[in-house]
């Protein structure tokens, strides 16, 4: 569904992501683990078209999306989930859901509230209210049902327990992981690695801009290296 | 939980509001045709209608779209000037007025849009300083501009001379009133959503599949086109034209009402215009104390209120009506904190 191909991406003269390539197919949770500064988000930045690769391609659904503008990428169903929530501050919940289906005919949108709704009951108490007065997990929950707002084939998550107590951060993944039994394509970038390995199919390890491994996620929760470096031995 | 609460239908609305304007309108010109305000408070009353338009087209970029323009007076300066040129060449009937406000604003909105691509690419400061940079700009080449290419354009520093006085209390008002309308349509508008996205943060509109440099471009160039229409009612209202009215502090006083009024509150735009422009005429017997006065009430306002007099409320007849309505209903009850 999403093949990444020989990307390389440069903050300035700073070679951040260098040849890396991946693909994730229909149905599939992928993740990209790895330390700080690996080039996790800026993969889904790429991916996105938030930034631009120099070389490679990027093919979603067998169409290049490199050279595209970021809403229409969105309008081809691939939504990304930004890191640190980054939720409609003043705006109420339903606000922000409806932003998430700005690409979309307006006919659909209630009933794209609804689904959302029964995936995030706590969404569904709280639609009246101001997002800046949702705590932290519930600023996430609106960050993705936002993104699903959009109906996409491919759901881009980045970091999604980042600033989540421990609890929540099992909610999450569990919303994760129904998500992607009702049909949704993800590509999840996490730290947790353990988390995030627990429920995909695949993984690919990153450091400093370059995939080190790749394999399914079974073998790299089993993988000598991969426990030392990133699940505490 | 609202079970009882009367609303009041969308046209019933609509009437009320705009039989309370006409009959603001048609009293408050009776009033000026009969001289019970003279001729001198009158002219003020217009300066306040001009100053709305202003203060209310710049809250667009500062308040809904959140960057920080001081070039505004730049574009009231093209308005101003486009539509003065044309005004004197096709010579006074009813239609000048018209024509010479949309011809204003459309150059004005032409310029926005030229400045506004490469300067919406910038954020806070940079911004601010490339818009300040271009009114600078403007300003130099209405005042140079004649002597430099040999036209008979501008008049530069001899100043433009004998524009028709178009510019009536009725005519702005309903100008005003017009501005008021489009804007607030505009900013409830799901182009005005995504404009309010962008503010809220960018990088989320963008992964929400929203244009974010259309939209930028759009806020601004409507804020520059009501600039303009508020510069052409100014060559209308003086009769005369210097570039030296346009300058950096025009901008700055501009944006001090919005400011002042609450950013991203059209209601607060409206009340600290009206304020900002009659003060200080009711100070003027304070002499040169004035200026000191007008500044003090800015910083007093400024620590006490820092997110402006009215911060982000914004006011709605039809919600007061309603809360009223339903207050009455039930006596006894406490009623309910509504609106917005």
């Amino acid at each position: 569904m999403l093949k990444v191909n020989g990307i390389n991406v440069y903050y300035g003269n700073i070679h951040a992501i260098k040849d890396v390539s991946f693909q994730v197919e229909k149905g599939e949770i992928v993740t990209l683990i790895g330390a700080n500064g690996a080039g996790k988000s800026t993969i889904l930045k790429t991916v996105s078209g938030l930034l631009r690769s120099k070389t490679g391609s990027i093919e979603f659904v067998d169409k290049n999306i490199c050279s595209l503008a970021p809403h229409k990428i969105v309008e081809r169903g691939l939504a990304h989930v930004p890191e640190g929530r980054r939720v409609f501050l003043q705006m109420t919940v339903e606000e922000n859901l409806e932003m998430g289906s700005f690409t979309q005919p307006k006919a659909g949108v209630s009933e794209r509230l609804e689904r959302v709704f029964e995936q995030f009951p706590r969404l569904k108490e709280r639609r009246r209210q101001i997002a800046a007065t949702l705590s932290g997990g519930e600023q996430q929950m609106l960050a993705m049902g936002r993104a699903l707002m959009s109906c996409p084939d491919l759901l881009m998550l980045d970091e999604p327990s980042m600033g989540l107590a421990p609890l929540l951060v099992e909610q999450i993944f569990c919303i994760i992981k129904s998500l992607n039994e009702a049909g949704t394509t993800i590509l999840l970038v996490e730290q947790n690695a353990l988390m995030a390995l627990s429920i995909a199919h695949r993984g690919y390890v990153l450091e400093t801009g370059r995939v080190v491994k790749s394999a399914p996620a079974q073998v790299l929760l089993d993988d000598e290296s991969v426990k030392k470096a990133y699940l505490g031995g | 939980m609202k079970k009882n609460y009367k609303q009041i239908p969308m046209p019933v609305r609509y009437a009320i509001n705009i039989l309370l304007l006409i009959v603001f309108l048609v009293v408050v010109n009776g009033l000026i045709e009969s001289k019970t305000i003279s001729f001198s408070d009158s002219k003020i009353i217009m300066l306040i209608g001009i100053n709305i338009i202003l203060a209310v087209s710049l809250n667009i970029g500062t308040g809904y779209l959140g960057q920080l323009p001081l070039g505004h007076a730049g574009f009231m300066a093209v308005g101003a000037y486009a539509s003065a040129i044309l005004m004197r060449n096709i010579g006074a009937s009813w239609l000048t007025i018209p024509i010479g406000m949309i011809f204003g604003g459309l150059v004005a909105a032409l310029f926005g849009l030229i400045i506004g691509i490469p300067a919406l690419r910038l954020k806070g400061d940079y911004l601010a300083i490339i818009t300040l940079g271009f009114g600078e700009i403007i300003r130099v080449v209405l005042l140079n501009i004649d002597d430099v290419l040999g036209f008979k354009l501008t008049y530069g520093a001899a100043s433009l001379k004998n524009i028709p006085k178009t510019t009536t209390f009725l005519n702005t008002f309903v100008v005003v009133i017009i501005t008021c309308f489009v804007i607030h349509t505009m900013m409830k508008s799901r182009h005005g959503r995504a404009i309010l996205s962008i503010r809220e943060n960018e990088i989320a509109a963008e992964s929400c599949g929203i244009k974010t440099t259309y939209y930028k471009t759009l806020g601004f160039v409507v804020s520059a086109f009501f600039a303009g229409v508020a510069g052409s009612l100014y060559a209308g209202y003086l009769g005369i034209l210097s570039p030296g009215s346009f300058g950096f502090m025009k901008s700055i006083e501009i944006l001090v009402m919005v400011v002042l009024g609450g950013m991203g509150s059209m209601i607060g735009s409206v009340a600290s215009a009206t304020v900002l422009t009659a003060l200080p005429e009711m100070l003027r017997t304070f002499a040169s104390y004035r200026i000191v006065a007008y500044s003090l009430l800015l910083i007093i306002v400024m620590i006490f209120k820092p997110s402006g007099l009215m911060g982000t409320y914004d006011f709605s007849l039809s919600h007061l009506l309603e809360k009223l309505l339903n207050s009455k209903r039930s006596i006894g009850k406490k009623s309910e904190k509504g609106g917005r």
